[in-house]
């Protein structure tokens, strides 16, 4: 028996103290919003639902039903489809873009920074750094979707007439309940980018350098939305983790559909489990050599 | 069977550490004996070896080969045993240069879940005391000197109090006030009962502060032990600076010494000879000088140096062993 097996002596650290670790994750989440990169995303975020509310507003001409993006023809008669219309206007693109800004900087970053010798030797133990760094893009996507969500009613709002709201299945609903609903479907966004977040944090566990695994992420969530418009493809489409992101209108309908909320949360949480493997497989191993 | 084993008096052991990176062995079986309390100089030429062994001591990458222990522990597998009771600067300091220096250290110190968050602000102002930073304790660190760094990375590894500390090159960067700064600080953790273990190319800083070396070569440790029996592998010399050359190596000639002669930046060479093999004392020998009529400008013992040692071991200049 060798001595690494002897109890630890009465100069070992306190134990006591070994507390869950939550001052970690809290400290994570500070330095994320800290960053004027994160605020830059965000500020970004809330000027599409201003622009589009102005650009409506603006202009003289009335569009036709159907014209434009999703909801925009309906945003001059109630300034609750800016937000909706904000969110159709930003998932293909920007929204995958600063998601894959914050999940490909996860640990990429740090090991760029070189800080992330210094995290594991003081010891922050890599599966830990990995749930945590995971859940700080989980709140970043969840923070983006709201930002759209509630600039989109600030501005409609203060732009145009706001009442009762006319539902996509033609029913009408409270000013309280659109709110609701409006929550709904930044809960929707949040969830469909929690797979792509999870393939941004695995790519960043195999580099040192975080712009590459930035783009390689946006690169991954540009092709899936590819591949999802090739007809010949179309037994892959249910997996694809973008087939559902302009799903949300489901929820948009009276009675209340789930049933693409579900479908989304299932291919997400598939995505994000193969992906979370995947990065503890890498990470665990891995040689840090930056 | 219970009872001291070696390990325990030592605060990092290795037998057979070895790393390899593709075909290029960059650690090729080292066996590293660092005891508990010394001040553990860990020397070699850029490219020897030293970072890639203070890695796998520290958990950072995988040993291809070899067993570690750190405190008595088997490393990797008891690193959070371990790693909170070590304090460690690994090649140079690295900060989110967007946090002011006082956010960094809050931020690393997190990262312990041993580390009480109750006192973390304290202990944080208290570590950058220590390195002298508290005035730049709210600046941001991109707007930090290398030097600056370098002090909150040894801040780092003082958050807490430490059974062992490891500083890879520790005063890189530093003017020289700084330098010496980070010699008094190792020498009083040292005192504290702090094992520190220092990489450093550096021989004069080793010399300086360290009980203990280690020699790195091309990957291969080429001497280890205590700085007193590592010198005593040169050679001890008198250098008599006169104006009486001739008479002064024939006084030493005449003692059984064998005196040459070598040129200096002065009109007169000085005369060297070494001390070895002999039975002569330093004041003996100056006493027959004077009898010998020799005028005496000074009079100089010649300690081994490391750096010749160093040399030696490792070769002259940029032509080191790769």
């Amino acid at each position: 028996m060798s001595s690494s097996d002897v109890p630890p002596p009465e100069n070992d650290v306190n134990p006591t103290h070994r507390g869950v670790g939550w001052d970690l994750l809290g400290s994570e989440i500070m330095v994320l919003f800290r960053r004027r990169r994160t605020w830059a995303m965000l500020v970004a975020l809330a000027l599409i639902p201003i622009l589009l509310a102005v650009a409506v507003r603006l202009s003289s001409s009335t569009l036709d039903p159907g014209e434009g993006p999703p909801f925009l023809d309906r945003v001059s008669q109630n300034g609750l489809f800016v937000g909706f219309t904000a969110m159709v206007v930003a998932i293909p693109l920007f929204l995958p873009l600063t998601i894959g800004v914050v999940a490909g900087d996860t640990i990429a970053g740090e090991a760029g920074l070189g800080t992330l010798r210094y995290l594991l030797v003081a010891p922050a133990g890599r599966v830990r750094l990995l749930l945590v760094k995971y859940t700080g893009a989980a709140l970043f996507c969840l923070v983006a979707s709201l930002t759209l969500t509630v600039s989109g009613a600030l501005i409609g709002a203060a732009l145009f007439p706001v009442g009762p709201v006319t539902l996509l299945s033609g029913d009408t609903v409270s000013v309280t309940e659109s709110l609701l609903r409006s929550l709904l479907v930044a809960a929707y966004v949040t969830v469909s980018l929690l797979g792509l977040s999870m393939i941004g944090l695995f790519i960043s566990t195999l580099t040192d350098v975080p712009v590459g695994a930035m783009a390689a992420t946006i690169v991954v969530s540009v092709v899936a939305q590819i591949l999802d418009i090739i007809p010949q493809l179309s037994w892959l489409h249910p997996w694809l983790f973008s087939h559902y992101w302009l799903g949300f209108a489901d929820l948009l309908r009276q009675p209340l559909d789930l049933g693409s909320f579900g479908q989304n949360a299932v291919v997400q949480v598939c995505y994000a489990a193969v992906f979370g493997s995947l990065a503890y497989s890498r990470f665990v191993t891995k040689d840090i050599l930056s | 069977m219970i009872g001291v084993t070696p390990e325990e008096d030592l605060a990092i052991e290795s037998r057979g550490l070895t790393k390899r990176f593709g075909r290029q062995t960059a650690v090729n079986g080292i066996d590293l004996a660092v005891p508990r309390g010394s001040v553990f100089g860990f020397l070699g030429p850029n490219g020897s070896g030293k970072t890639t062994s203070i890695r796998m001591l520290l958990a950072l990458t995988q040993a291809t080969s070899g067993s570690i222990n750190v405190l008595g522990r088997r490393m990797p597998a008891r690193l959070h045993d371990v790693l909170p009771r070590v304090g460690a600067l690994v090649e140079g300091p690295a900060f989110y240069p967007f946090l002011s220096g006082a956010a960094n250290l809050r931020r690393l110190d997190t990262a312990d879940r041993h580390a009480p968050g109750g006192t973390r602000a304290a202990r944080v102002q208290l570590a950058l005391e220590r390195v002298g930073l508290s005035h730049a304790a709210d600046k941001k660190v991109h707007a930090y000197s290398l030097g600056m760094k370098q002090r909150l990375g040894i801040a780092n590894a003082l958050l807490l109090p430490r059974e062992l500390l490891v500083l890879d090159e520790p005063t890189n960067g530093l003017d020289p006030q700084g330098t010496r700064e980070v010699r008094n600080l190792v020498r009083s953790l040292a005192a504290e009962g702090t094992t520190v273990f220092v990489s450093s190319h550096l021989l004069a800083e080793v010399e300086q502060i360290c009980t203990h070396a280690a020699v790195m070569s091309a990957g291969s440790i080429v001497a280890q032990g205590t700085l007193a029996a590592l010198r005593q592998v040169g050679d001890t010399r008198v250098r008599v600076r006169t104006p009486d050359t001739q008479s002064a190596v024939r006084v030493l000639t005449h003692l059984g010494l064998d005196p040459t002669q070598t040129q200096n930046d002065r009109a007169d060479p000085d005369v060297v000879a070494l001390l070895r093999g002999t039975h002569w004392q330093p004041e003996a020998i100056v006493t027959a000088l004077v009898a010998g009529g020799v005028r005496i400008r000074g009079f100089i013992i010649e300690e081994p140096s490391l750096e010749e040692r160093f040399v030696a071991l490792t070769g002259e200049g940029f032509d080191v062993v790769q």
